[in-house]
């Protein structure tokens, strides 16, 4: 090939994904470490320390996250006043591997994208461990449950920190860990273990996914660091780049709950409130968002993989809406909202330049007003006594003024009620989808009316309707009360952000931002003037918010949830049959495998074994047993062994 | 011509062996109630001694980036650096295993041995042992035969003193496994099942040896590498024996279709001999297949790299899906064993064109190098806390009898944890490293299916791993719970080092897997 001037060079690259090239970090970015180390500490402390950390516990835990915070705003305001070719900054703790074909860093990479989240990460995660020093206050492992979340958090840092794949691994793996500890975190709850375990083993199938793609990586391009592909991204095969993307792709869509790895998340529910609204809103189910748009020099190099990003998300929020419709109980409602959220900024994410900066502005308004809701919710459960159950609430908001009130902002927010964050956001991403494909746009479209819908009916069943307290049948009645300040002060907080957040699009602030990351794609004129299709939108919501209005608010809703329904509806209120999909095809089969070998195992290979619990019966027992054939078998498939292994072998060279 | 011993480089190996013989002796002369300080001294000095003697040899040989080996007793051993590190790695696991076999407090004052191993299980012979606290301090020379032939078989150049290490390193084993003090009828089925199978497949050895001769018409692997080259005589010949030797080598690794032994025997041996058999038998036929399929047979590699791709693959999927189903800890271990193995035949079969000794055929090399320091930690740590849990009638292995281990011990169940997570591949522990050495040799000698099989593996082996991790946390233990006996300091700095070492080699790979690329190849 010849030697292409330096421009068109130039002009390649950023057609197929932003090359990576950082600078050494110096000054405040070289404090990029402590950023991830503070939490960590806060974990091993609170976890070594024992029952003598106990009184203190919460306190050391929220400071090391609020440590976090302030050490990232400061490297934020610092990163706003460098060159925008500079604001990438790399920093190399230690050599992980060096062998003589792969070197791999234990490196950090600071730039505009992970700066973003770490601000969310830490800011979101600070205001969840205040809110959790009230929520968690009567549970007497408090102490561990803010270990955990300070172990989380030191994860995800280190997941969007991570200067190569191996150390987003890691923080995957890590955060992986976290979650699974704090779903079951009430383990009392066999529905909570379950949950856990269901979260775990999903997850475990994205990782694969992960751990494929980054073998792929270092045989391809003999690396995993983002600079080194980054660089070389032209240099692979497009159908190589389609399988990485691919297994990315897995990967993320475990994380992030996406079709078809979608059914752990609304089973995560079971663990506490805040752990929700951190990990499984706000945080941790982005990640897999994060991941594709970090592998942007990847994905823009491969056009089959992207498709599938665009598939999987809207097949996702078409889903989770569905499932958000027709579920009673307030956080499983919230949680299929999440999943569908996260099929829109995926859908940004597989839109490609165009739709990278929207993807994230999405997350972080998201990252808002649904941490908002969840606390919101928690709130409501508070004084409810945890009852979770939508329809033995009603006319809360004259008793809950404060909690009604922000979530209130973060449900005008999420619906797209125009001036408030998740507009901004929304609107944006459903016209970069109409300018890709009508009919992607259309779902989008579709996806923000059956929003509206679900929303306006959480709202409805909770905040107004008639009063659902009291239980006929023991007579219980609980006396829902305003939560404590510890618990408020974070929502108006997090109340606040939900109506503002749309001030990062302000003159085109973050696309801007982002571009060093994730490349500057050129503005197409959707078909339709932006003008025209932002009024669509709104018309589409209010037409969703009338349907809720019609049928929940005008009617008596009953506290015990009506049989006879529409099919559509049991097929929501049972998650669209995920689960029954997952068992039928994967479940049942596994196991009924791994019997059918135990059983074979133990009672015709080595069924002398099953003797171990009477070893007192004799010699003559265990002669009787040796000479029952079972060492016969065994050498037997020794020998029928040693024939298949001769033949094989002489089967290769013939 | 007259026979010559090369004892510069050599003596470890002597002393190791002097070390047994003396052992013996002092059974025959000394008096029983000094027998057993001296017994477990010899066995560690001897082994101490050996690994100084490894590391001075190992300076010695040293030139420039890599090690420059030796062929030394007439051909008959090659001491090179891989032979150096896998000789280093066994007289490490050698002084852990005669630390754990010296244990005598979890048993109240006597070892995990059986007081008088001729008497009949339940008989009162056995009462009378037990009685006045007999202890079989054979053991130590036992131990220490045992780790001779493992040297041995590491380092052996041609196909007999290839089969005397292998029958050297068995039968002390063989016989190791029978000695158990608690459930002896299991410990001595155990024992008896492993030496008839073990004897079956060392006739395999000795026939495929005698078709590789026929084929070669030398026992040497220089020259069987040599006749190959030429292509002298029967090629069906020289592939049978390859069959049959692989055979045996196949079966001392338990890899699948000659895995069945491998559960029965790590469950019935008492747990300390599992802990060090589990690690040392693993290192030394991993060095001994390496030399035997690289240095022998390198160009042959088109005939074997496939078929154990595919044992590969069987070996780790039957492993982890018996895995799932075992409610036995020391069962479950066992079975992960076999999956272990399995990654590591992945990282043997990554040789690229062996024979041709290039850059990335290090990397194979250095891959399962590495892998088989990680694992052999691992596995002694894990066992050595096996023999820690215990009720009223000894150690207790069931899954049910270990709920609730983690409130009862935070710091027993934390440590086992740790090895559970090392053993799944966890990031930042050893075991990741691993896993991450051999997966990458073999991708990139092109074997991506394999890879593939094995990724899957783990994603479902760390299923099971974790199972046991949550029964010791999440479950509530079933009438009066587990109890962690105290161990001597013995015991305690074994399960300390190989925690240490798995986080240490999880954090920082670095050192060791320089010092395997250091150790160079296989030489002729």
């Amino acid at each position: 090939m010849t030697e292409l001037h330096p421009a068109v060079t130039t002009l390649i690259t950023s057609a197929h994904g932003e090359t990576v090239v950082p600078s050494v970090a110096e000054g405040i970015y070289s404090l990029g470490w402590l950023i991830i180390a503070l939490p960590l500490a806060g974990a091993a402390l609170l976890l070594v320390g024992g029952r003598r950390t106990d009184r203190w516990g919460h306190l050391l835990g929220t400071a090391t996250a609020v440590g976090s915070f302030v050490i990232g705003l400061v490297m934020f305001i610092s990163l706003l006043g460098e060159d925008e070719g500079a604001r990438s900054q790399t920093q190399h703790l230690w050599t992980w591997f060096a062998t003589d074909s792969l070197d791999v860093g234990f490196d950090l990479l600071y730039d505009p994208l992970s700066s973003l989240f770490v601000l969310l990460i830490t800011g979101v995660g600070s205001l969840i461990h205040i809110y959790s020093i009230g929520y968690m206050a009567h549970d007497e492992r408090r102490r561990r449950f803010f270990a955990y979340l300070n172990l989380f958090i030191a994860a995800m840092l280190m997941l969007v920190l991570a200067g190569n794949y191996l150390g987003i691994f890691l923080g995957w793996e890590g955060v992986g860990l976290a979650s699974y500890l704090l779903i079951g975190f009430w383990q009392h709850k066999p529905s909570a273990a379950a949950a856990a375990k269901k979260a775990f083993v999903m997850n475990r199938v994205g990782d694969v996914g992960m751990s494929l793609a980054i073998y792929l990586m270092v045989v391809t391009f003999g690396s995993t660091a983002f600079t080194v592909i980054s660089a070389n991204n032209h240099g692979a095969s497009e159908a190589t780049m389609n399988a990485i993307g691919l297994l990315l792709l897995l990967g993320a869509c475990g994380k992030s709950a996406q079709v078809p790895l979608q059914g752990w998340l609304l089973d995560a529910m079971e663990g506490p409130t805040p752990v929700s609204a951190l990990i499984h809103a706000a945080t941790m189910v982005t990640a897999g968002v994060y991941l594709i748009i970090r592998s942007n020099f990847i994905f823009e190099n491969a056009p089959v993989a992207q498709t599938v990003v665009v598939i999987v998300a809207v097949v996702t929020l078409l889903w989770g809406a569905v499932i958000g419709c027709a579920k009673d109980d307030i956080k499983k409602a919230l949680a299929g909202s999440t999943m569908s959220q996260i099929g829109y900024m995926m859908l940004g994410a597989g839109l490609g330049v165009a739709g990278y900066a929207f993807a994230i502005f999405h997350l972080i308004t998201h990252g808002f007003f649904k941490a908002n809701m969840f606390l919101g919710a928690g709130s409501v459960m508070h004084g409810m006594d945890d009852d979770v159950n939508m329809r033995h609430y009603g006319a809360l908001n004259k008793v809950m003024p404060i909690t009604f009130l922000t979530f209130a902002m973060g449900y005008l927010a999420i619906i797209g009620f125009p001036g408030f964050s998740g507009f901004w956001s929304k609107d944006k991403l459903i016209e970069t989808a109409f300018v890709e494909n009508t009919w992607v746009g259309l779902a989008a479209l579709l996806g923000a009316g059956i929003t509206a819908f679900y929303m306006t009916r959480l709202m409805l069943m909770t905040f107004f309707t008639q009063k659902r307290w009291k239980d006929p049948e023991t007579g219980h009645e609980p006396h829902p009360h305003e939560s404590p300040a510890v618990m408020t002060v974070p929502l108006i907080v997090l109340g606040a952000l939900s109506v503002v957040g749309g001030i990062m699009l302000a003159g085109n602030w973050i696309v801007d931002f982002l571009a060093p990351v994730v490349g500057h794609a050129e503005h197409h004129e959707p078909p339709i003037p932006a003008l025209a299709l932002t009024a669509i939108i709104v018309a589409v919501v209010a037409v969703g918010v009338a349907i809720a209005w019609f049928t929940v608010g005008r009617q008596e809703v009953p506290r015990v949830a009506p049989q006879d329904v529409s099919p559509l509806t049991k097929a929501a209120r049972a998650d669209l049959y995920g689960d029954a999909i997952n068992d039928t095809l994967v479940v049942a089969p596994t196991m009924s495998l791994a019997r059918t070998l135990d059983s074979l195992d133990r009672h015709v290979i080595d069924g002398a074994v099953e003797g171990q619990g009477n070893a007192t019966s004799g010699l003559a027992e265990l002669l009787r047993k040796t000479q029952n054939g079972y060492v016969r078998s065994y050498a037997l498939s020794v020998l029928a062994g040693a024939v298949i292994l001769a033949l094989a072998l002489l089967a290769v060279n013939w | 011509m007259k026979p010559v011993i090369d004892y510069a480089e050599l003596w470890p190996l002597f002393a190791v062996f002097g070390v047994a013989c003396i052992g013996v002796a002092v059974e025959a002369f000394a008096p029983r109630r000094v027998r057993y300080p001296v017994q477990l001294v010899l066995a560690l000095a001897g082994s101490i001694a050996a690994l100084v003697g490894v590391v001075l040899i190992g300076r010695d040989l040293s030139s420039g980036g890599s090690v420059k080996g030796e062929v030394v007793m007439m051909g008959a051993l090659a001491v090179d650096g891989p032979t150096l590190f896998g000789w280093g790695l066994l007289l490490v696991v050698a002084i852990a295993g005669a630390l754990l076999f010296g244990e005598r407090r979890l048993e109240g004052g006597v070892s995990a041995f059986a007081g008088q191993a001729a008497a009949l299980p339940g008989a009162e012979p056995e009462r009378d042992a037990d009685a006045v606290r007999l202890d079989h301090t054979e053991v130590f020379p036992l131990l220490m035969f045992a780790v001779g032939g493992m040297m041995v078989f590491a380092a052996a150049n041609d196909l007999l003193t290839f089969f005397v290490g292998l029958e050297v390193l068995s039968l002390p084993l063989y016989l190791l496994t029978g000695l158990a003090r608690r459930r002896r009828l299991l410990s001595q089925e155990a024992a008896l099942k492993y030496f008839l199978l073990g004897a079956f497949s060392s006739g395999f050895v000795i026939y495929g040896i005698a078709l590789i001769y026929g084929y070669a018409g030398t026992m040497s692997f220089a020259g069987i590498h040599e006749a190959i080259s030429n292509n002298l005589g029967n090629r069906t010949m020289l592939l049978i024996g390859l069959a049959m030797v692989l055979v045996g080598l196949l079966f001392k690794v338990g890899a699948a279709p000659f895995q069945a032994w491998t559960p029965d025997v790590y469950q019935g041996a008492p747990t300390q001999v599992t802990a060090f058999m589990g690690a040392a038998t693993k290192v030394a036929a991993f060095f001994a297949m390496m030399r035997f399929l690289y240095v022998a047979f390198g160009s042959e590699r088109w005939s074997w790299v496939p078929v154990l791709s595919v044992i590969a693959v069987l070996t780790m999927v039957i492993g982890a899906i018996l895995a799932v189903a075992q409610t036995d800890v020391k069962r479950m271990l066992a079975y992960s064993s076999i999956t272990h193995t399995g990654f590591l035949i992945t990282g043997l079969v990554g040789a690229r064109s062996a024979g041709l000794l290039t850059d990335n055929e290090i990397t194979s090399t250095q891959s399962v190098l590495f892998y088989l320091v990680t694992y052999s930690f691992m596995t002694l740590g894990a066992f050595a806390v096996v023999s820690l849990v215990r009720d009223a009638s000894g150690e207790t292995t069931d899954f049910s009898r270990w709920a609730g281990l983690g409130k009862e011990s935070p710091l027993v169940a934390g440590v086992f944890a740790l090895f559970l997570l090392g053993f799944a591949g966890i990031p930042l522990t050893a075991g990741f490293a691993g896993k991450w050495a051999v997966f990458a040799s073999a991708m990139s000698a092109g074997l991506w299916q394999v890879v593939i099989a094995a990724v899957l593996t783990s994603a479902l082996a760390v299923f099971f791993y974790v199972r046991l991790i949550v029964v010791m946390y999440f479950h509530e233990p079933e009438g009066e719970g587990p109890s962690v006996a105290l161990p001597s300091v013995m015991t305690a700095v074994t399960i300390a080092a190989a925690a240490v070492v798995t986080v240490a080699l999880g954090i920082l790979p670095g050192p060791v897997l320089d010092l395997a690329a250091h150790a160079g190849d296989f030489i002729r």
